[in-house]
């Protein structure tokens, strides 16, 4: 028996792991991987494969995380069932591990669009350190010149420039009419379109891949593909880099309230007593938004996992929440979004811009009732947290708005009275 | 814990606590070098923040909850436990800008040559930081906080 079992060791697994130590210094921890090698930071894959960071550099904590944390760790294990009533998890070998608190951190799996030909060899997907490793070894060998890389956001941006990088030609396709759609209104996705294809990216917008094709005399191997509107672009390699899916196939047919995602209350409790989950996998609080949905991003499944950590070891603890948030470095331009940074037409939302083409900079903040509800910073982004803390703390900027996207914006143009609340004298 | 913190009242808002910081986080720790030659430009990790009549210097605060360090990717930024401090291991930074997105304060610089950020470590290898010793009007001081 294990008083705390958390299934998953990456980011919502460690801030559980670290919570859980503040508060307990000593009840018994087992944390079950199924990677080999845990603890690695996963957005950090792409500088693997661009090269410019190994796999110590991608370790987020010490070598010694576990041991100083006295955590039982299972690498290599997968969970494969659950049985809630006994308070057990069955892994792959048939052994259990049985629990008294349990935390599902079994993150996302990269989402597949069914595609014809999509068996054959050369596809790839681009979300933990196995699938950096297959890349980076394709490219290695020197068999891959070229490739496609479907899905223009996060994760595509990022793979595009470490391909890039790699000296491989790229072509993005996006079935959205912009990239970065989830993060950028189109302005700035314009922006940042022509500074990618700049650097040698070609971009197909508006369209998916109907049909993944063999090369010639070799059909088993990927040699191009088809795009909707009937182009073909010839490659060595495909990437899904489209996003991530709930892994929720451990819960699945249980008792526990899968949504999208793992169904959690403030405290990352499922329905089910004694049952946590946090991360890619759960649908955690957006505070934008005031509603529960998935939220797979790196800072919020640390901060999930803490507070999973406490109210597993008694210490009641409530989630602030999060929201769509992003901070990008590709291609050299910084950039910050937050929140409705790409909101419908809404006659309740004010929104204010600036532009300043010469320095490459583009602002913009979505305000509903004097509230910050959205931003995005482009090109200069130093200040921005500011702009984070008073939208988090729902701060109404209404008297000092137009300070805000100032060029010299900063701490000093905020309210005496703001100011004070920020104890910046203490 | 120890905390810089500023006087608004005194401060001049002369920026001398840049020039000091720079120079303290250069190779050289010369001024005139530190300026004019060294490559990459060592970074100023206070900033004066200035709004006339106001002004005052800020750097990182070391915060007790340190979003930046709970948010950070990589484990480059971390909350030392004994010492209170908020530490940034530039070789681990993998220059992703998250920190930047979530402190309050806007306290973390960009080093666009260095492709990571810089922030205010203290001084740790002097006995009083470079911007408290050489505030001329005394508008900087270190002291302890509760952490």
């Amino acid at each position: 028996m294990s008083k705390y079992v958390i299934i998953g060791a990456c980011a919502a697994g460690i801030g559980a792991v670290e919570a859980i130590r503040e508060v307990d210094p000593t009840g018994e921890i087992t944390v079950i991987s199924e990677e080999q090698c845990s603890h690695y930071s996963r957005p950090m894959i792409s500088d693997f494969v661009s090269g410019k960071a190994d796999l110590a550099k991608m370790k987020t904590r010490d070598d010694q995380f576990w041991q100083k944390n006295s955590v039982n760790l299972l690498c290599s294990k997968k969970a494969v069932s659950l049985n809630l009533e006994g308070h057990e998890v069955v892994l792959g070998d048939g052994s259990k591990v049985s629990y008294e608190k349990l935390l599902l951190a079994t993150g996302g799996k990269p989402f597949v669009p069914k595609t014809e030909g999509q068996e054959k060899e050369g596809l790839y997907t681009f979300t933990n350190i196995a699938d950096a490793e297959r890349l980076a070894d394709k490219i290695s060998s020197g068999n891959a010149k070229n490739a496609v890389v479907i899905g223009a956001g996060l994760i595509g941006i990022s793979v595009t420039e470490a391909l890039l990088k790699r000296g491989v030609k790229v072509t993005m396709v996006e079935l959205q009419d912009k990239i970065l759609s989830l993060l950028l209104d189109a302005k700035a996705s314009d922006i940042m379109e022509a500074v990618v294809r700049k650097a040698g990216v070609n971009i197909a917008t508006g369209q998916s891949v109907q049909k993944i094709v063999g090369k010639p005399g070799n059909d088993g191997v990927v040699g191009g593909v088809v795009l909707t509107k009937g182009d073909q672009i010839p490659c060595d390699m495909v990437i899904a880099a489209i996003g991530v899916i709930p892994r929720t196939e451990l819960v699945v047919g249980t008792t526990v309230k899968i949504n999208r995602g793992i169904v959690v209350d403030n405290q990352m409790q499922t329905n089910v007593p004694d049952v946590y989950a946090s991360g890619d996998v759960a649908e955690t609080y957006d505070f934008v938004l005031n509603q529960n949905r998935t939220l797979p991003l790196w800072p919020l499944a640390v901060l999930e996992g803490k507070i999973a950590g406490y109210n597993m070891a008694g210490k009641k603890t409530d989630y602030a929440g999060g929201t769509n948030m992003s901070s990008l470095k590709y291609f050299g331009v910084p950039i910050v979004s937050i929140g409705m940074a790409n909101p419908k037409p809404d006659p309740t939302l004010e929104i204010i811009v600036k532009e300043d083409k010469a320095k490459g900079v583009y602002k913009k903040l979505v305000l509903k009732d004097g509230v910050i509800v959205g931003m995005t910073f482009l090109g200069d982004i130093e200040r921005a947290g500011i702009l984070f803390y008073l939208m988090k703390n729902k701060v109404n900027v209404k008297e000092f708005k137009a300070a805000l996207l100032a060029d010299d914006f900063g701490l000093a143009a905020l309210p005496m009275s703001l100011r004070k609340t920020m104890s910046l004298e203490e | 814990m120890k905390r810089i913190t500023a006087k608004q009242e005194h401060c001049m808002g002369c920026g001398l606590c840049e020039v000091y910081c720079t120079t303290q986080h250069s190779k050289s720790k010369d001024i005139v070098k530190a300026y004019n030659r060294e490559k990459p430009r060592p970074i100023s990790r206070v900033r004066l923040e200035m709004n006339k009549p106001i002004s005052f210097a800020i750097q990182c605060r070391h915060c007790e909850d340190a979003p930046c360090a709970q948010a950070c990717l990589t484990g480059a930024m971390q909350k030392d436990k004994e010492t209170g401090l908020v530490t940034h291991n530039k070789d681990k930074c993998m220059g992703c800008w998250t920190c930047v997105m979530v402190c309050p304060y806007g306290a973390i610089k960009i080093d666009k040559e260095g492709h990571v950020i810089a922030k205010c470590d203290q001084c740790t290898e002097l006995e009083t930081p470079s911007c408290v010793a050489n505030c001329p009007n005394g508008a900087l001081e270190i002291k302890e906080v509760k952490a």
